[in-house]
C-alpha cells in the first residue's frame, strides 16, 4: 500500500489544518493510515448485502460481553460467600446495575444465535470450501469458546439455577471415560463445589477463554481477509468496498441487534408499568435466583434454553444408565461436531454440498424440535384442560392406576379402559408439568425473599446470604412443616376455597393462625371443636375438652357470650396475637376465667392457679414462642399432653446418643413461621 | 495490490455499473453511508459502554454517612498518668452488602491527667498518608512506621515531620456513668487542614 493512495482516501484538503497535519505526523511515525485503510477497504464481489452481517454482528457481541464484562468484573467477587451477594448488589443497589448485567446477560443468548445463524449463513453459501477450509475449522473452534463461556458464566451468580446446571454439566463431563473424574475435579476446583469453583469458573469466563476466543478471533479474521469475502453466486450487482457499503449494513444489524437485548431486559418493566404495578430493580434485566443450597431440593432446575435441546435429548437415552449418558451427552454431540468439521471435505465431493445443508438443517430442526418437545413437556400443564381428564383423574385415585382393577370399575367396558389408560398418560405428563410449574414459582418465591432479606438494614451476614434464608422463619417454616408435621397437620386457612378438601383429609389439627383469637374462638365452638380443623381426627374426639366445650359452654347461664370473648381474648394475648378491638378491654377479665377453678383452671394450670400439671395443657404463655416450641420438643411432657398425647412425636427428644428429629433451631423456625414471626421490610 | 479482490477503492471506479453515476451523487452517497454507519455503530456501542460507566461511578454516590459517638473505654481504665493508652473503636460496619455487627473498625489513643476526668483522645490514623501511629514507649512519643513522622504525647507535630498537620484530634465526652466516648471521624490525609471526610 502506497501512501499517496492513502493520503487520497482520507480526503484532506491541500491546505491542512492543524488536526490534519497532526494525522500527517502520527502517520509518518505510526503508519496507521495504512492499517486503516487495509481494515476499511476490502473489496466485496457483488457489493454489500445482508446476509454477511452475521460475523460483524458476532464480533461486535463479543465485544459488548468483553465491556459490559469487564465493568462487571469490577464489582463482582468469586467465592461462595460473596458470588450471589455480589451479584445481588450489582442488580439490586447500584446504579445502572441491572442494565448492565442486563445487556451481558442478554447479548450472551443472542451471541448463541448470532453462532447459529453465521454457522448457516456459510454453510448455504458454501463458504466453508476450498481454500477456507481452515477459516471454517478456526470458526468451529470459536463456536466451543462461546458455548464454554456461556456454559461457565451460567455458575457465576451461583444461585439455585446456575448452580444445579453446572452440578450436572460437570458430572456429565465427569463420565468421559479414562480422564473423566480427574477432569471435573480440575474444574470444580476439588471434590467438593465451593470458592474454587467459582474462582477457576470465573477465570475460565474471564480470562482463559476470552483470550483463547480473542486469539482465534484474530486469526479466523486475518484468514478471512486472505481469501476475502466469499460471494454468493451469482454475482448481479457492482463490487462494493466493505467502508462504507457493507459496514453501513453491519451497523445497523448490530443497532438492531442491541435495540433486541433492551427491549428484552425493559421489557418486563414495561409490562408492570402497564399493569399499574410499581417498577422494581426484579423487573429489569436477567434474573437472579435464590441463593445455591446445595441442601434444598431444587426441582425447577434446567440448563439455559440453548442448552435445553441436550437436556432433551438425554431422556432419549433414560434407563440405559451410565452407558446411555455417556452416548447422548458425549457421543453424539461429538459425532456431530466431527460431521461439521468434516463438511469442507464432504462439499469437494459430488452431491457433498447438499448433504452438507440437509445436514446442518436437519441439525438445526432436530434442536429445535427436542427444544420444542422439552419446553412442552414443562409447560404443558398450561395448555391441557385438565377439567377434560377429570374423569380418568377420579379413577386413577380409585384404582391407583391398576388397570385390572380399571377394567373392573368400568364394568369390563375394555374400549373405554383402553381410553382412560391413554387419559392417564396425558395425566401423567400434566401432573409432572405442573410440579416443574410449582418448582418454578416456589424457586421465584425463593428468590424474591432472598432479595428482600439481603436489604434488611443489618445487611447480609459475613457468613453469606445461605446462612440468612436458612434463619428465614418464612421460607424454612413451610418446608419443615411439610416434612415433620404435614402428614398430620394441616396448615390452611380456613377461608380458603380447597381448605374444607384439606381439612379432611388431616389426621390432626388445622394450625393456620394457631395462637390467633380467630383460631381460639373455634376451638370454643361446639359445632367446630369436634371438627377435623381441631379434635375431630385425633384421640381427643371424646376427650374432655370437647365434652366440656359442647356441654358447658353452650350453657349460657355459666357462659354468657361475653366471658367466652374474655377468654378468647386473654388467650389471643397469652399467644401475643393482636387481640381484636372489641373484646380488647377483656383480656383481665378472661384471664381471671381461665385461671378459675370452676372454668377452665379445673382442668388447666394458668399463671400459677394452683392447678396441677398433667391433666390438661398448661395455658401460661400458651400460642407464644416458648410454648410452642415446648410442645414440638416434647409433648408428653406434663406441661402439655403428657401420656394423654395423641401420635405426636417428640421432635426434640431422642434416645441417648442419638439424634433428636429436628434440631432446637429448626423447631424455633416452625414455631416462629406459625406465629408469623419474620422479617417484613418497611413499607416505604 | 496484485490480488484479484484487491482493496484499493481506485479499481472500483473501472467496473461498469458504477460509472454511469455522477461522481457527485455517488460522493453524497458515500458520505451518507458513511455517517450513518458511524451513527449505528456509536449508537450500538453506546448502552454497554454506558451502563458499564454508570455502574463504574456507582461508588461516588456513597457517603460514610454521619459521625456519631462511639463508646471507646471505661473512664477507669485510663490511668491518669497523662500516658496515652491505645483503645479498639467497636462499631458495627456494612461493607457493600455485609454488615457486621460490633466489630473493630479503628483505634484510638486515650489520655488523661493525673484526677481529671477530661480525656484526651487522638486518632491512631496518621495525617500524612494513612498508617496506623505506633506509641513508643521508649522515647516517650508518637512514631508512625511508615515515613517516621513523630509527634508528642499531646499528638503535637515533632519536626522535622513528614505529616503536614498534628495528629488528628478526636471529640470526646465522658458520660454519667462513667463511659468514654468518641465522635469517630475521618479526616483527609496529607492536608495541612483537618478536614472530614464525608
Amino acid at each position: 500500500m502506497s501512501r499517496p493512495a492513502a493520503r487520497a482516501v482520507s480526503g484532506q484538503p491541500s491546505r491542512k489544518g492543524v488536526l490534519g497535519r497532526f494525522a500527517d505526523f502520527l502517520d509518518d511515525r505510526t503508519g496507521y493510515r495504512a492499517v486503516v485503510h487495509e481494515a476499511l477497504y476490502e473489496r466485496v464481489p457483488g457489493g454489500a448485502r445482508w446476509r454477511y452481517v452475521w460475523g460483524s454482528t458476532l464480533v461486535f457481541a463479543f465485544m459488548t460481553q468483553v465491556i459490559t464484562g469487564l465493568f462487571l468484573w469490577a464489582n463482582y467477587s468469586p467465592s461462595a460467600q460473596t458470588a450471589w451477594e455480589s451479584v445481588y448488589f450489582i442488580q439490586y443497589e447500584m446504579a445502572g446495575g441491572w442494565l448492565l448485567r442486563g445487556i451481558h446477560h442478554f447479548m450472551a443468548q443472542a451471541m448463541v444465535v448470532l453462532l447459529a445463524l453465521h454457522l448457516l449463513q456459510v454453510v448455504i453459501d458454501g463458504a466453508y470450501k476450498a481454500p477456507r477450509e481452515v477459516n471454517f475449522w478456526l470458526g468451529l473452534v470459536l463456536m466451543m469458546l462461546v458455548l464454554g463461556m456461556a456454559l461457565t458464566g451460567y455458575l457465576l451468580p451461583w444461585d439455585q439455577k446456575g448452580y444445579w446446571a453446572t452440578i450436572v454439566a460437570t458430572n456429565l463431563a465427569g463420565i468421559v471415560p479414562f480422564v473423566g473424574p480427574s477432569l471435573q475435579q480440575l474444574v470444580i476446583g476439588g471434590p467438593e463445589y465451593g470458592h474454587h469453583t467459582l474462582t477457576r469458573f470465573f477465570a475460565l469466563h474471564a480470562g482463559f477463554l476470552p483470550a483463547t476466543l480473542v486469539l482465534f478471533l484474530v486469526v479466523h479474521l486475518a484468514v478471512f481477509r486472505k481469501h476475502g469475502l466469499h460471494a454468493k453466486q451469482p454475482i448481479t450487482k457492482p463490487d462494493a468496498m466493505f467502508w462504507p457499503d457493507q459496514v453501513l449494513k453491519d451497523a445497523v444489524a448490530m443497532l438492531a441487534v442491541m435495540a433486541v437485548i433492551l427491549g428484552v431486559i425493559l421489557m418486563p418493566a414495561l409490562r408492570a408499568m402497564l399493569a399499574g404495578e410499581v417498577v422494581h430493580a426484579a423487573h429489569l434485566g436477567a434474573e437472579l435466583g435464590a441463593p445455591a443450597d446445595p441442601s434444598l431440593p431444587y426441582a425447577a432446575a434446567r440448563p439455559e434454553w440453548y442448552f435445553l435441546f441436550l437436556f432433551q435429548f438425554l431422556k432419549v437415552f433414560e434407563g440405559w444408565g451410565a452407558t446411555g449418558e455417556f452416548f447422548g451427552a458425549i457421543v453424539v454431540p461429538g459425532l456431530i461436531m466431527t460431521a461439521l468439521a468434516l463438511m469442507p471435505i464432504v462439499g469437494s465431493w459430488r452431491l457433498g454440498h447438499r448433504f452438507n445443508v440437509a445436514f446442518t438443517l436437519a441439525i438445526l430442526a432436530g434442536i429445535g424440535l427436542l427444544t420444542a418437545l422439552a419446553l412442552n413437556e414443562d409447560y404443558s400443564a398450561l395448555w391441557v384442560n385438565r377439567a377434560s381428564l377429570a374423569e380418568a383423574e377420579k379413577l386413577h385415585d380409585q384404582t391407583g392406576g391398576d388397570a385390572a382393577k380399571l377394567v373392573a370399575a368400568l364394568g369390563g367396558d375394555r374400549t373405554k379402559a383402553a381410553a382412560i389408560e391413554r387419559q392417564w398418560k396425558t395425566l401423567e405428563k400434566v401432573r409432572r408439568s405442573q410440579a416443574y410449574l410449582d418448582a418454578v414459582k416456589l424457586a421465584e418465591a425463593d428468590a424474591a425473599r432472598a432479595v428482600e432479606l439481603a436489604g434488611r438494614p443489618e445487611r447480609i451476614p459475613p457468613a453469606g446470604m445461605l446462612e440468612l434464608v436458612r434463619r428465614d422463619p418464612l421460607s424454612q417454616g413451610p418446608r419443615l412443616f411439610a416434612q415433620h408435621c404435614g402428614s398430620c397437620h394441616a396448615h390452611v386457612d380456613p377461608l380458603a376455597p380447597d381448605a374444607e378438601a384439606v381439612i379432611a383429609k388431616s389426621s390432626a389439627a388445622n394450625l393456620h393462625g394457631f395462637g390467633s383469637a380467630a383460631w381460639m374462638r373455634g376451638l370454643l365452638d361446639a359445632d367446630q371443636v369436634a371438627g377435623p380443623a381441631y379434635f375431630g381426627n385425633t384421640a381427643h374426639k371424646e376427650g374432655d375438652m370437647v365434652s366440656f366445650v359442647r356441654d358447658d359452654l353452650t350453657d349460657e347461664a355459666t357462659w354468657p357470650k361475653t366471658d367466652i370473648d374474655a377468654v378468647v381474648a386473654a388467650m389471643a394475648a397469652e399467644a401475643g396475637r393482636p387481640v381484636p378491638q372489641e373484646i380488647a378491654g377483656l383480656v383481665e377479665k378472661g384471664r381471671e376465667l381461665v385461671a378459675a377453678s370452676d372454668r377452665c383452671g379445673g382442668c388447666h394450670a394458668f399463671r400459677g392457679n394452683g392447678t396441677d400439671l398433667g391433666a390438661a395443657p398448661d395455658l401460661t404463655g400458651w400460642g407464644g414462642r416458648d410454648w410452642l416450641v415446648g410442645i414440638i420438643v416434647d409433648p408428653t411432657h406434663e406441661r402439655f399432653y403428657g401420656d394423654r398425647n395423641d401420635r405426636m412425636p417428640r421432635f426434640g427428644k431422642a434416645a441417648e446418643g442419638a439424634l433428636p428429629p429436628l434440631s432446637r433451631k429448626q423447631i424455633e423456625l416452625i414455631a416462629d413461621w406459625l406465629r408469623g414471626e419474620w422479617y417484613r421490610p418497611a413499607k416505604h | 495490490m496484485a490480488r484479484p479482490h484487491g482493496n484499493d477503492p481506485a479499481a472500483l471506479t473501472g467496473h461498469g455499473a458504477a460509472n454511469h453515476r455522477a461522481a457527485g451523487g455517488e460522493s453524497r452517497r458515500d458520505l451518507l453511508a458513511k455517517v450513518l454507519a458511524v451513527a449505528c455503530g456509536g449508537l450500538a456501542t453506546l448502552p454497554p459502554v454506558a451502563a458499564g460507566l454508570w455502574a463504574f461511578l456507582d461508588p461516588l454516590r456513597r457517603t460514610r454517612g454521619a459521625a456519631s459517638f462511639l463508646s471507646v473505654a471505661d473512664l477507669a481504665a485510663i490511668p491518669d498518668d497523662g500516658m496515652p493508652r491505645q483503645f479498639p473503636v467497636i462499631a458495627d460496619r456494612v461493607d457493600a452488602w455485609t454488615g457486621f455487627a460490633a466489630e473493630p473498625v479503628g483505634a484510638v489513643y486515650l489520655s488523661r491527667e493525673k484526677g481529671s476526668r477530661e480525656v484526651r483522645a487522638l486518632s491512631a490514623t496518621c495525617p500524612h498518608a494513612g498508617c496506623f501511629i505506633d506509641l513508643e514507649k521508649a522515647t516517650q512519643c508518637f512514631r508512625c512506621p511508615c515515613h517516621n513522622s513523630s509527634f508528642t504525647l499531646e499528638g503535637g507535630i515533632v519536626n522535622p515531620s513528614p505529616s503536614p498537620r498534628a495528629m488528628d484530634e478526636l471529640e470526646c465526652r465522658v458520660g454519667a456513668n462513667g463511659q468514654v466516648e468518641v465522635k469517630w471521624q475521618k479526616f483527609r490525609a496529607g492536608v495541612a487542614e483537618k478536614v472530614v471526610q464525608g
